[in-house]
């Protein structure tokens, strides 16, 4: 039973890159899919397709029902893109922005007018309506982006990093909508490269990389798959490292991972706080001072990092990912500390 | 299964024809871009301050010292009256800028993806582009007649005859603006637009009848000048006006100038709009 969103074996090539390399997806009807990548990774160009924006050189896809290559205009019917430049005319309210989308949907100018109403309200946007979408703040297009998406319900939500470069405030805000409209049903897929989102709203997860699928499941799964707790201190003196990794070598399950800038060392364990209480001890006996330590649970970062060999929001200027994957001991860095890639945005675009 | 198709519960959506939703969709883009020339009124009253300067400086500054062919010398006030057919078709042609650079922001801005992602004519946001430049090219048309007159120039074959110059340089104009739209979907940012719209209208329109008499360039210039869409429309427009036409060569498009101005017009239209459509289609940002 194929999904609400469904698509095979897509390939598109510009020039030498190939964008999509064979992508496969498939998204339940009411579930979130969250397509989580690095930048260049191929995300917005599996958006593109699903849109009906992009013809893909290979594969099929089906949106709704739909085939996207010989029923765009049904697909187009039955769906909303919200993207990540919050494509509104600026010169225009949020009003007529609204109902001129509206009125593109073939919806007659009065059932139009009514609709951009009941939006603006929705989306706290009523004093504002009459303003040029010039006037509003990054968080406020958004929404009227999100809104102009949303102006005739459509079955399936296509939203093309919806949060970037919006302010914690505001992507808890839009989060929130997102969360409602999950509940009433609707179909979402969702690319994004922070971790945390993807977390949050995503019943499932697939992980692109160099325009392929390398991993999908829940985030659970996915986290699973790197295995449990990991042990992390931070040594107070680098001259330490070395004699750190031995001591923690003893309790680990796997190889260690050493960011010498940082003086951080993480290794996977399995024990808990006993263990803990032990590795502390022996370091102690050791003679290493430590500035910090910790037990942590695998968050996506590390998912990410182990899949693909690097920080999600690392821009990949450097080709193809290692093969050897993550954890080789001593000589490569290890990801930056979970939750501060995805509590920082790296391309801060707030409002002018 | 297939999705649920909760569309039917959306707000009424209205089934219309091909050519008539085609219409409905030009003219709903058409709209937002008139609502959008009210905000920028800069852009409106820029694109009237060079057509005036030109009326200004053609008449008072080479007004003297450009001789009508057919008078004994130059006269500015003969010179006036053969000049500005010359600046009404240059002032129409450039309505390509606009419409240039109008869509290249839309495509730099994302509102393109936008409209490509909906239900819409896929000729709507190009024809409505086009359409909203025409009013304005309409509206710069009626200052610069004002201005005309303002230094002499007058009508003598009667009001039809002058209606009928006008229709065909809003009919050279709207067909520019394809060009225009083609160039817009064609660059990469809106800068180039502009420029990509206006450079090569230098050239197109000086090289032909509109300022000084094609008899002073060399004889291959000659050709291309008497060939020029540009000029057909020019002379059309003098011969409509009752104004001097200068000496007219054998050429076919200038001794049917009229004919040949629809002729050019409605070719450049189609072929343009045809390729500027199909661009629109397969436009990748």
């Amino acid at each position: 039973m194929p999904g609400a969103i469904h698509a095979e074996g897509l390939v598109k090539t510009f020039g030498r890159v190939r964008a999509l390399d064979g992508v496969d997806l498939d998204v339940p009807e009411g579930t979130v899919l969250g397509l989580l990548g690095p930048n260049g990774a191929g995300k917005t160009t599996a958006v593109r397709v699903l849109t009906t924006l992009l013809r893909p050189d290979a594969g099929r896809a089906v949106v709704a029902g739909h085939d996207v290559l010989t029923a765009p205009d049904e697909v187009r019917r039955s769906i909303g893109l919200s993207g990540q430049f919050a494509a509104v005319d600026e010169y225009l309210t949020g009003r007529e922005n609204l109902r001129m989308v509206g009125e593109l949907y073939q919806m007659g100018s009065r059932a139009a007018r009514v609709r951009a109403a009941e939006l603006l309200e929705r989306f706290h946007l009523t004093d504002a309506g009459d303003r040029p979408a010039k006037t509003y703040s990054g968080g406020m297009r958004r929404r009227l982006d999100l809104a102009a998406a949303l102006v005739v319900s459509p079955p399936v939500m296509f939203m093309d990093e919806p949060t970037t470069g919006l302010d914690p405030r505001n992507r808890m805000e839009l989060w929130s909508v997102i969360q409602d409209l999950v509940a009433d049903g609707t179909t979402l897929l969702l690319t994004t490269q922070y971790l945390e989102e993807a977390d949050q709203l995503a019943h499932d997860i697939a992980v692109v990389d160099h325009g392929r699928v390398i991993a999908r499941g829940t985030a659970d799964e996915l986290k699973a798959r790197i295995g449990g707790e990991r042990v992390e201190i931070v040594v107070h003196d680098p001259g330490r490292i070395a004699a750190a990794v031995g001591v923690l070598g003893g309790f680990s399950r796997g190889e260690a991972v050493v960011d010498r800038h940082t003086r951080r060392i993480t290794v996977p364990v399995q024990g808990g706080a006993r263990l803990l209480a032990e590795v502390i001890r022996e370091l102690d006996a050791r003679g290493v001072e430590l500035d910090d330590i910790g037990l942590r649970r695998p968050t996506l970062d590390d998912v990410f990092m182990s899949l693909t060999g690097r920080a999600a929001l690392e821009e990949d200027a450097d080709g193809p990912g290692e093969p050897g994957g993550p954890g080789k001991p001593g000589d490569r860095t290890a990801p930056a500390p979970a939750g501060a890639a995805a509590a920082e945005p790296a391309h801060p675009k707030e409002a002018e | 299964m297939p999705a649920t198709p909760r569309t039917a519960a959306a707000p009424a959506v209205r089934r219309r024809g091909t050519v008539a939703r085609s219409l409905h969709d030009s003219l709903v883009v058409a709209r937002r871009n008139l609502i959008r020339m009210l905000r920028i009124p800069e852009v409106v009253i820029f694109g009237l301050v060079q057509p005036v300067m030109f009326v200004v400086l053609f008449s008072y500054v080479f007004g003297g010292a450009i001789p009508v062919p057919g008078q004994e010398a130059a006269d500015p006030v003969v010179y006036r009256e053969y000049l500005m057919a010359g600046i009404f078709a240059q002032t129409v042609t450039f309505a390509t800028a606009g419409a240039a650079a109008g869509i290249a922001e839309d495509m730099h801005k994302g509102l393109v993806d936008r409209f490509r992602s909906l239900p819409m004519s896929r000729g709507a946001v190009l024809t409505g582009r086009t359409l909203a430049d025409l009013v304005q090219t309409a509206l710069t048309v009626l200052v610069l007649v004002g201005c005309a007159v303002l230094v002499g120039w007058r009508i003598h074959d009667g009001f039809p005859r002058a209606l009928a110059a006008l229709g065909l340089l809003l009919l050279l104009g709207y067909a520019f603006s394809w060009i225009g739209a083609l160039i817009g979907l064609s660059v990469r940012t809106p800068e180039a637009a502009t420029s990509g719209g206006l450079v090569w209208l230098f050239p197109l329109t000086f090289v032909s009848n509109a300022f000084v008499p094609v008899g002073g360039m060399p004889g291959w210039l000659q050709t291309v000048a008497e060939w020029n869409p540009f000029s057909a429309t020019v002379l059309a427009c003098r011969q409509l006006f009752g104004n001097p036409e200068g000496t007219v060569s054998d050429a076919w498009p200038m001794q049917h100038p009229v004919l040949a101005s629809v002729l050019w017009s409605v070719a450049i239209l189609l072929v343009f709009r045809t390729l500027a459509v199909r661009k629109y289609r397969s436009a990748a940002v």
